[in-house]
């Protein structure tokens, strides 16, 4: 038989056969080693799951004309959108401003892709429901106040380009005359509350707002929502400005700037309780190995005195260590996966992926602390004086 | 020259003289007890011998070797090497079974190999308890496990420190048989004892008393009693 071999069976004998007492040490280690990869894992997780919850605050990139082009268009915003990648797209908002009448008041309406709208703008309070169909519009609480309207009423719009070119023209006497003048009747599916501007608005599908204006691809402004890091979204930026001439992407900045300060506090804090737990983890396990020194005295007296050297008791005290962060640190792996998904899915609301890498990552880190716990319990091993053990003393 | 000589050896603790001036010689093959009273200096005189401590004053010559002036990791390799151990509380590591026990001993010394374990646990009648822990045997078949341990290396010397102090009289006498054993294939035994019927079966009984030697008895009745038994078998 090998020596090595040998060594593993007196190490394997130890844990097994005193496995009462090295339960705790193992228990230790496993806590230890399930909130370092749980942690880990939140860690890297944090920025996508915080990202996502960032996304309810709003849009973080707008899109606007070109100081030298002809305006927003439709296609442009496409090739604009074409340099994000897909999966982090979140939602896409174009807007169209266009100034009607109702009542003989003049009110702004916003033509947008309303789907796109419930991503970007999930915060916005909607009392009815949100514009299903063409026809339908969902009204800002002041204008709704202003125009007396409520779910259910039907608003009539007139549009005018001719008559909103010329504001001082006294508008009971010539807007209805004019032959250009536009019509149309919609109906209030809802009224939104969001505490801002957009309660000055009437908001519409961008088809609506094209059969008013009769120009289809005409836009003002386009509002992102993506789930991306600063980093990402400097890079979307300054390829986009490079790259397509007609479009000025510009960083929602209070957004942007509060999510990235909001994560790398919150990263410094797992961080900060991933070292209080090595920590902690290394204390325990020094204690525990302490205690099984002590408790071993006899028998490390009778090794040296079979001839032991000091060497031959670290390689099997750090052995036995080692080999317990090992076991401790495969079942951390697993808890901690477990715990963190527990912590996403209550936390965050939404599922984590397992990471096969933080697997041995985590093995190898509990191995490293345990070894490093046991090294003055060990020290104190080699320091036995046999013939006082033996004896008794 | 002698396996082992104590010239004018003397260890002191303090005001204390656990050994005082002691001089000794043990030859090869030899089978020696020491008695004494408790305090007389009998475990300071077997710790020094075993290489577990170092003299105050005098030499310990182990096969011509000096060993009082020998560093502690050249004791270590000595003791490896030259001497195996019996104790009275018999010290097995209570979590390996008999076996591994005894390769331990092979595992510090050079190569552990189980089928030589278990021939020297069968030697002393425990090959059928191989496989049991420590826990599992009685204090007899411990003990025969630590003298399997003991001869597992072929030491020079075997030392035993009260063999038979934790033992009913009929392990004793299977201990004793054991030690008879031994001496017939040529062991150099020292046996510390309080017990007179474990002293009077060495070749040579060495009695201390306040840390000297009071005196020296040669057992003229050594072998008669194996004689008497292989007559009475014929």
């Amino acid at each position: 038989m090998k020596k090595r071999r040998m060594f593993f069976r007196m190490i394997t004998a130890s844990l097994i056969r005193r496995r009462s007492r090295m339960f705790v040490a193992l228990l230790a280690i496993a806590v230890g080693a399930t909130i370092l990869s749980g942690l880990t894992t939140i860690y890297y997780d944090v920025p996508k799951q915080m990202g996502e919850q960032f996304r309810n605050y709003g849009a973080n990139m707008i899109f606007v004309a070109s100081a030298d082009s002809d305006g927003l268009t439709t296609e442009s915003v496409d090739e604009a959108l074409s340099y994000i990648k897909n999966d982090q797209i979140v939602g896409v908002a174009p807007y169209r401003y266009e100034t009607v009448t109702v009542n003989e008041q003049p009110v702004i309406v916003a033509g947008t892709d309303l789907s796109g709208a419930q991503k970007t703008s999930p915060y916005w309070y909607i009392t009815g429901e949100w514009p299903s169909a063409g026809g339908q519009v969902l009204v800002g609480k002041e204008t709704a106040d202003l125009l007396s309207v409520k779910v259910g009423d039907t608003i009539k719009m007139t549009y005018s380009a001719e008559a909103l070119e010329n504001p001082d023209q006294p508008a009971e006497t010539d807007r209805s005359q004019n032959e250009d003048a536009v019509n149309m009747t919609f109906m209030v599916a809802g009224t939104l509350d969001t505490g801002g501007s957009e309660e000055n608005y009437i908001f519409m599908s961008l088809e609506d707002v094209a059969s008013l204006t009769g120009e289809s691809s005409k836009l003002d402004v386009a509002e992102l929502s993506v789930s991306a890091t600063q980093e990402e979204l400097n890079g979307y930026v300054e390829k986009i400005s490079s790259s397509v001439s007609d479009v000025t992407p510009r960083l929602v900045k209070r957004v942007t700037q509060s999510e990235t300060t909001v994560l790398s506090k919150l990263q410094s804090l797992v961080l900060l309780v991933t070292i209080v737990v090595l920590l902690l983890m290394m204390i325990c396990v020094a204690t525990t190995m302490m205690a099984v020194v002590t408790e071993r005295r006899k028998e490390i007296g009778l090794r040296k005195s079979l001839g032991a050297s000091n060497k031959s008791i670290v390689y099997e005290f750090m052995g036995e260590g080692v080999l317990l962060g090992a076991v401790g640190g495969l079942l951390g792996s697993i808890l901690g996966f477990v715990f963190a998904q527990a912590v996403s899915v209550n936390v965050f609301n939404s599922t984590i992926t397992f990471r096969p890498l933080l697997v041995p990552i985590t093995i190898l880190a509990s191995m490293v602390v345990t070894g490093a716990a046991c090294l003055i319990p060990v020290r104190n091993a080699t320091e036995v004086d046999p013939a006082l053990v033996l004896k008794g003393e | 020259m002698s396996l082992l000589e104590l010239k004018n050896v003397s260890k002191i603790y303090g005001p204390l003289k656990a050994l005082d001036d002691i001089s000794l010689k043990v030859e090869e093959g030899e089978w020696v007890a020491i008695m004494g009273p408790s305090g007389s200096g009998k475990s300071t005189m077997m710790n020094i011998i075993s290489c577990l401590d170092k003299p105050s004053l005098g030499e310990v010559l182990l096969d011509g070797v000096d060993i009082a002036k020998e560093s502690s990791k050249k004791l270590t390799e000595i003791r490896r090497d030259k001497i195996g151990l019996i104790f009275q509380q018999f010290h097995l590591v209570n979590y390996l079974t008999a076996v591994e026990n005894v390769m331990v001993a092979q595992y510090y010394h050079s190569m552990p190999d189980e089928q030589e374990a278990l021939e020297a646990l069968e030697r002393v009648g425990l090959k059928d308890r191989a496989k049991h822990l420590p826990s599992q045997l009685s204090g007899g078949e411990q003990q025969r496990v630590c003298i399997a341990r003991a001869l597992i290396n072929h030491p020079e010397i075997i030392l035993a420190d009260e063999p038979t102090g934790n033992l009913d009289e009929a392990n004793e006498n299977i201990v004793l048989d054991l030690f008879q054993q031994l001496h017939d294939e040529g062991t150099t035994l020292i046996v510390v004892t309080h017990d007179p019927e474990v002293g009077e079966v060495a070749q040579r009984t060495v009695i201390l008393n306040h840390g000297k030697i009071d005196r020296e008895i040669i057992n003229e009745n050594f072998g008669k009693k194996k004689q008497e038994e292989q007559s009475n078998e014929a």
